[in-house]
């Protein structure tokens, strides 16, 4: 394990730091859409929302970047890997997202929407300065959470054929033949992503947790 | 659209596409009984009066749960040979799919555990009956019946993350995909049809929780 391959796995690990930050940016706008939609008064909307929710957490993350990767190939758009990829990083993570904010809003105390309505405000005003606010506090563990989840999740990209840092690492140990040197060293390296993530998550939900228990 | 959809080589695979789904759901099923062991061995080690081994057992948690499966299951798949265990990629998948899912097992038991009020302990003790007995009826049991929902939430997951099995090709369903889009190409198709497949088995595993809940821990709260 020298300088370069060093240099090479340093390399995979930036274009899982971009693959994350798409998914989380397009998926953290996708999912508002999709969280306003599923908590919308509109049942079809509501049911359409939970339908496409409950896809993407019954099925695993694998066969969804397989067939966003495949079906975007069949309706004649060419893109390359990591934009397929991408594209499917943002799906799952608006559904995701989308879940946990739709829960977010859910959980902001009725009381506040009735006197909104009360003071006649519109669905607009409503949401944007009484509901949403509150949300975005009581969201903040479980959003940190799925962050961390996304990261993880990039790795998978490597079986579709993207270069990030689980198949930079599989590259470099098929080089040098120290695997578990090689693993261990990428392993080190979500876990440096992730941990300092999850403190944050749990600091977050102590926090919450204190003042309206 | 020059492109058009031919479901005949899913169609000619599909007994091979329900061994593969039997294949992914013994996987899981064998991981889950794992997971469950880690989990309840860990919670127990956690309150060890040895300070090294509740250390040890919160970094395996931490470790786990912060790094991704797909690098725990390469390093598994290398490290048992050198460690002188030559096991097939099956039997390797569901020791990597258990130990992850203990990690995550040990979490939510720990929840469970810390919830029984401490005045129920000290009652059973009190009536005499032994230490071990204690964890199992008192704390244990009504531990996984409040956690029940969260667990079945990670166990349907794990059902999920068998797929990613397939990197070192262990027998389950998206291993026997690929052999099948291999041979013909059609990969949406046959990805498309798993994808309801996996569909299919997780809505299976939430009903079959739902059943055990239903079976073990109906008896009534106070």
């Amino acid at each position: 394990m020298g300088i370069p391959e060093l240099l090479f796995l340093l390399q995979g690990l930036k274009w899982t730091l971009a693959l994350s930050a798409i998914g989380f940016l397009g998926g953290g706008i996708a999912g508002l859409l999709v969280a306003l939609a599923r908590t919308s008064e509109r049942t079809a909307l509501a049911r359409g929302t939970a339908a496409y929710i409950a896809l993407f957490q019954g099925t695993p993350l694998l066969m969804q970047l397989f067939v966003t990767y495949y079906g975007l190939a069949l309706v004649g758009l060419q893109l390359d890997p990591w934009q397929a990829v991408a594209i499917g990083f943002t799906l799952n993570a608006s559904a995701f997202l989308g879940d946990i904010w739709r829960g977010s809003i859910e959980a902001v105390p009725r009381g506040q929407v009735e006197a909104a309505r009360a003071l006649s405000l519109g669905y607009a005003s409503r949401m944007v300065d009484i509901v949403l606010p509150q949300a975005f506090r009581i969201s903040l563990p479980a959003t940190v959470g799925y962050l961390v989840q996304l990261i993880k999740g990039t790795s998978l990209a490597s079986i579709v054929g993207f270069t990030e840092l689980a198949r930079a690492g599989a590259i470099v140990s098929n080089q040098i033949f120290k695997p578990l040197v090689v693993f261990g060293i990428v392993g080190a390296m979500y876990f440096a992503l992730c941990f300092p993530l999850s403190l944050v998550g749990s600091w977050l939900e102590r926090r919450l947790a204190a003042p309206t228990r | 659209m020059s492109y058009s959809l031919d479901f005949g080589p899913v169609l000619a695979g599909f007994p091979d596409l329900l061994r593969g789904c039997a294949g992914t759901l013994f996987l899981a099923a064998a991981g889950m009984v794992i997971a469950l062991a880690i989990g309840i061995g860990g919670v127990a080690l956690r309150s060890s009066p040895v300070p090294a081994l509740r250390w040890l057992v919160i970094a395996f948690v931490e470790v786990i749960r912060n790094t991704p499966f797909l690098v725990q299951i390469y390093f598994v798949f290398f490290a048992l040979p050198l460690a002188g265990l030559r096991l097939p990629p099956t039997p390797t998948a569901i020791i990597a799919l258990g130990l992850n899912g203990g990690a995550y097992a040990i979490e939510i038991i720990r929840g469970g555990v810390g919830a029984v009020p401490k005045g129920q302990v000290e009652a059973g003790l009190a009536l005499g009956l032994h230490k071990r007995d204690v964890f199992r009826f008192v704390v244990l049991r009504p531990a996984l019946r409040a956690v029940f929902p969260s667990l079945t939430g990670q166990f349907v997951m794990l059902t999920l993350t068998t797929s990613i099995a397939s990197a070192i090709a262990a027998y389950e369903l998206t291993s026997v995909a690929k052999l099948i889009e291999n041979e013909s190409f059609r990969s949406f198709e046959v990805y498309g049809t798993i994808t309801l497949l996996y569909l299919l088995i997780s809505w299976l595993v939430m009903r079959l929780f739902a059943l055990m809940a239903w079976r073990y821990f109906s008896y009534p709260v106070k």
